[in-house]
């Protein structure tokens, strides 16, 4: 149940970016490698939750599952790797490398555009306020 | 609308913590490591027997996790060495600022190496870097032989398994094929070293004592 601390950080990130911005976040993109596994209903649930009356309510989060990658060592073949099943599709070898997995990653921001076009640079920036 | 790249690490904050940790560590020069495992592998026992057996050569300071209680703690302090109670309050996993307050705490200087014991999970623990040296991970042979596929992020992230309660297995109370063990660990993780033990009777432990007293040389 890591996910709450996941999206309590998530939540610190989108806010930041959004205040040097200047505008408001309205969907976000995040990213996870197969052993630094998120639970995409229980982080939704635990990111609304934390959202609430912050600049991040309403948003709306995806998340990208990257798989775990792995290089054969009996043919160089780079593959997706299940652990349950880690033969290589090419040659059959079972004697591979994994790579490094991918960290959580906050990928890209949607902010909401201003009557003019802009992403609200032309706003003062809160913090000099 | 428009798009931003950000390319952030969610969890920098956390990051930023466990660098500060790495830098009060270094500027004694004393390894650390993180202990986790599920709840009731013995991680507590298998550090009160690793100080009383080294206690002459290795002088051993710990940081434990959990999320009531002050048992832990006592039973370390029991065999003279420092500990420092960290409780979670509910929270499945230590934070890097948690235990950044627990080394200030902790007399650095005056130790050789520092145990971590994280909070008994074998998930969550996994994700937040505490600025440690390495991960060790801990399984009982009675939490069955099908862990290291089941929560594969830990096994692939740790330096070192200790299967732990090998003394089961002669009574015949418990099921466990310790090669498969071996073989799904070592498909996640081809350099983790794997020390079967039992920290109750003492069985195993010597590799085990030897690779700690080898990190701690190493670095002297």
């Amino acid at each position: 149940m890591h996910e709450a601390a996941v999206a309590q950080s998530l939540i610190e990130v989108i806010s930041e970016e959004a205040r040097k911005h200047c505008a408001k976040p309205i969907r976000a993109k995040m990213s996870c490698g197969e052993l630094n596994r998120i639970n995409d209903e229980v982080l939704s649930f635990a990111f609304e939750a934390v959202a609430k009356d912050t600049l991040c309510e309403g948003m709306t989060l995806r998340i990208e599952h990257k798989p775990l990658q792995a290089r054969c060592k009996t043919c160089g073949h780079m593959y997706a790797v299940d652990i349950s099943s880690t033969q290589c599709p090419d040659c059959g070898g079972g004697d591979f490398e994994l790579l490094p997995d991918a960290p959580l990653v906050l990928d890209e921001i949607e902010f909401e555009r201003t009557d003019d076009g802009q992403s609200g640079r032309r706003q003062e920036d809160p913090e000099r306020q | 609308m428009d798009r931003v790249d950000v390319g952030r690490k969610i969890l920098s904050a956390n990051e930023t913590y466990a660098l500060k940790n790495r830098r009060l560590l270094d500027r004694y020069g004393k390894p650390c490591f993180n202990l986790i495992s599920s709840p009731g592998s013995g991680k507590t026992t298998l550090l009160v027997r690793t100080i009383t057996a080294l206690m002459q050569t290795l002088r051993i300071g710990v940081i434990e996790g959990d999320l009531q209680t002050d048992i832990d703690a006592e039973r370390i302090r029991a065999t003279k060495a420092p500990a420092i109670q960290i409780n979670t309050e509910g929270a499945c996993h230590l934070s890097a600022s948690q235990v950044n307050r627990a080394l200030e705490q902790l007399p650095v200087e005056g130790l050789d190496v520092v145990f971590i014991e994280n909070v008994g999970n074998l998930v969550c623990p996994s994700a937040f870097e505490l600025g440690e040296d390495g991960k060790i991970v801990v399984l009982s042979v009675a939490e069955g032989d099908d862990k290291p596929v089941k929560y594969p992020g830990i096994f692939a992230k740790s330096k070192v398994l200790l299967v732990n309660k090998i003394d089961m297995l002669k009574g015949g109370f418990v099921d466990f094929d310790l090669d498969r063990v071996r073989r799904d660990a070592r498909k996640l993780n081809q350099t983790i070293e794997i020390f079967p033990v039992s920290a109750r009777t003492g069985e195993g432990m010597q590799p085990w004592y030897d690779w700690l007293t080898r990190q701690v040389r190493g670095r002297s």
